[in-house]
């Protein structure tokens, strides 16, 4: 299977990326790490006349902090997210988010911008995002701009980000010290979507929830975010009682689509049962 | 004639110069273009591993490369692997430990083996069976693969410099 041809193009900074992405027009797409928009053309699903590829733009790359925010340069590896210290350190969620993603030689190529801007609804970090209430900077040509996650993800394929804009950041507040965090993620083997996960950042005063956070992958047509369960739980103990509204509220907003992995009754009982065992592995982890 | 773009790089320490389209696979300029089949195509589709090869010191499934995004890289195959005549600590061990069977899988097994014990020399079995998760093999159940790699691990640390 070989892509339909395109002509390749190889920026090595941000500018010459948007300069080429305006003049080429709608005929051209950006490559990150290849592994979901390479199989794609090689399906014919996509067949872009220009191909601007980022992996030389070294700017993109990089992990640091900055004030109260983790800035992860949106060209970063899945592997690199994993061997940063400085990630396992602040916002591990995001590590273990990583390592449930495809296998090795997919994480040294698959980039955590690749992921997010793709808007596949199987893809993990649009939901890490949200239960970290992270924000994206879209660079393009008049400038910056900063999109909250929550809002971000419009439908299948489809973003806020515009044709002549590029992902370049992804910012994400430091969760506070002593929160607990866990991404469960059901799949049926190694490389496979989800068939349902759920991501949890929880912070609990006083043995009642004081704050939590609930992501969804893969069981609508974008990642979600379970705000009504989030609203149950807060200034409540985690208990069976309040576990299973929760874990009802999040089953309450899935949409997902049938397929081999299983048909929506089973899928959404999986987020229900997900976004239970997130909160409770969460939960032991926190410390007060 | 669709356009094409020269690219060098090293493979297996020596450089090497190639004319490709854009769209051309890493995969298929090394089985068709450089001689060099110990890669193999299996699922094209960045699943089974089968064409896993080292690309500047990382594990990557090359039918999911473009050949012309390793301009300047430093590419290493199964065909690098022995030195002079001698297999290499993980072709041996594959041998004595019978991890293989049909051994389509086996030149994708290697390498990553062999990119997995340069970043853990010493890994546990849980360590191997997650390093090794990207490369699938239809025949052996994976117990003898795991085998090898371990004894591998083992004659290594004895002997470095045979790294």
């Amino acid at each position: 299977m070989i892509p339909a041809s395109f002509d390749y193009h190889a920026p090595r900074s941000i500018g010459e990326a948007l300069s080429l992405l305006s003049s080429l027009g709608d005929g051209a797409k950006l490559l990150a790490g290849g592994h979901s928009l390479l199989p794609m053309m090689k399906l014919r699903f996509a067949q872009p006349a220009h191909l601007i590829d980022l992996n030389r733009i070294a700017e993109l790359r990089g992990i640091r902090e900055e004030g109260t925010e983790l800035v992860v340069g949106a060209m970063s590896t899945e592997a690199d997210l994993l061997g940063s210290a400085i990630v396992r350190s602040k916002v591990p969620l995001l590590a273990e988010g990583a390592a449930s993603i495809a296998d090795p030689q997919v994480r040294n190529k698959g980039t955590i911008g690749g992921d997010i801007s793709h808007g596949d609804p199987g893809n993990d970090h649009p939901a890490l995002m949200l239960a970290l209430d992270a924000s994206f900077v879209l660079t393009g040509p008049k400038g910056q701009r900063r999109v909250k996650a929550d809002g971000y993800f419009l439908g299948i394929y489809a973003t806020q980000l515009a044709l002549d804009e590029i992902l370049t950041e992804i910012r994400i507040p430091i969760p506070a010290a002593g929160s607990g965090w866990s991404y469960q993620k059901l799949k049926r083997k190694t490389g496979d979507f989800a068939t349902a996960a759920a991501a949890v950042v929880l912070q609990m005063k006083g043995g009642n929830v004081a704050r939590v956070a609930i992501g969804l992958t893969n069981v609508a047509p974008t990642a979600l975010r379970a705000h009504a369960a989030e609203a149950a739980l807060t200034g409540k103990p985690l208990n069976e009682a309040s576990l299973r509204d929760a874990a009802r509220l999040a089953m309450s907003i899935c949409n997902p689509a049938p397929d081999q992995r299983g048909d929506a009754a089973y899928k959404t009982a999986m987020c229900g049962e997900m976004t239970r065992r997130a909160l409770q592995a969460a939960a032991a982890r926190v410390r007060t | 004639m669709a356009k094409t773009l020269p690219v060098s790089f090293k493979l297996n320490g020596k450089p090497v110069a190639v004319e490709v389209e854009g769209r051309e696979l890493l995969i298929y300029t090394l089985r068709e273009k450089l001689g060099h089949t110990g890669a193999h195509i299996g699922c094209e589709t960045s699943h089974c591993g089968a064409c896993t090869v080292d690309c500047n010191g990382l594990s990557v499934k090359s039918c999911t490369v473009l050949t012309v995004q390793c301009e300047g890289a430093e590419v290493l195959t199964v065909e690098g692997l022995e030195r002079g005549g001698t297999l290499h600590a993980l072709q041996q061990a594959f041998h004595e430990q019978h991890g293989l069977q049909c051994g389509y899988c086996t030149p994708g097994m290697l390498m990553r083996a062999y990119r997995l014990l340069q970043e853990n020399p010493n890994p546990s079995e849980q360590e191997i069976r997650y390093g090794m998760a990207g490369n699938l093999c239809r025949c052996t159940g994976y117990q003898n693969i795991v085998k090898a790699v371990q004894a591998a691990a083992r004659k290594l640390s004895a002997a470095p410099a045979a790294a």
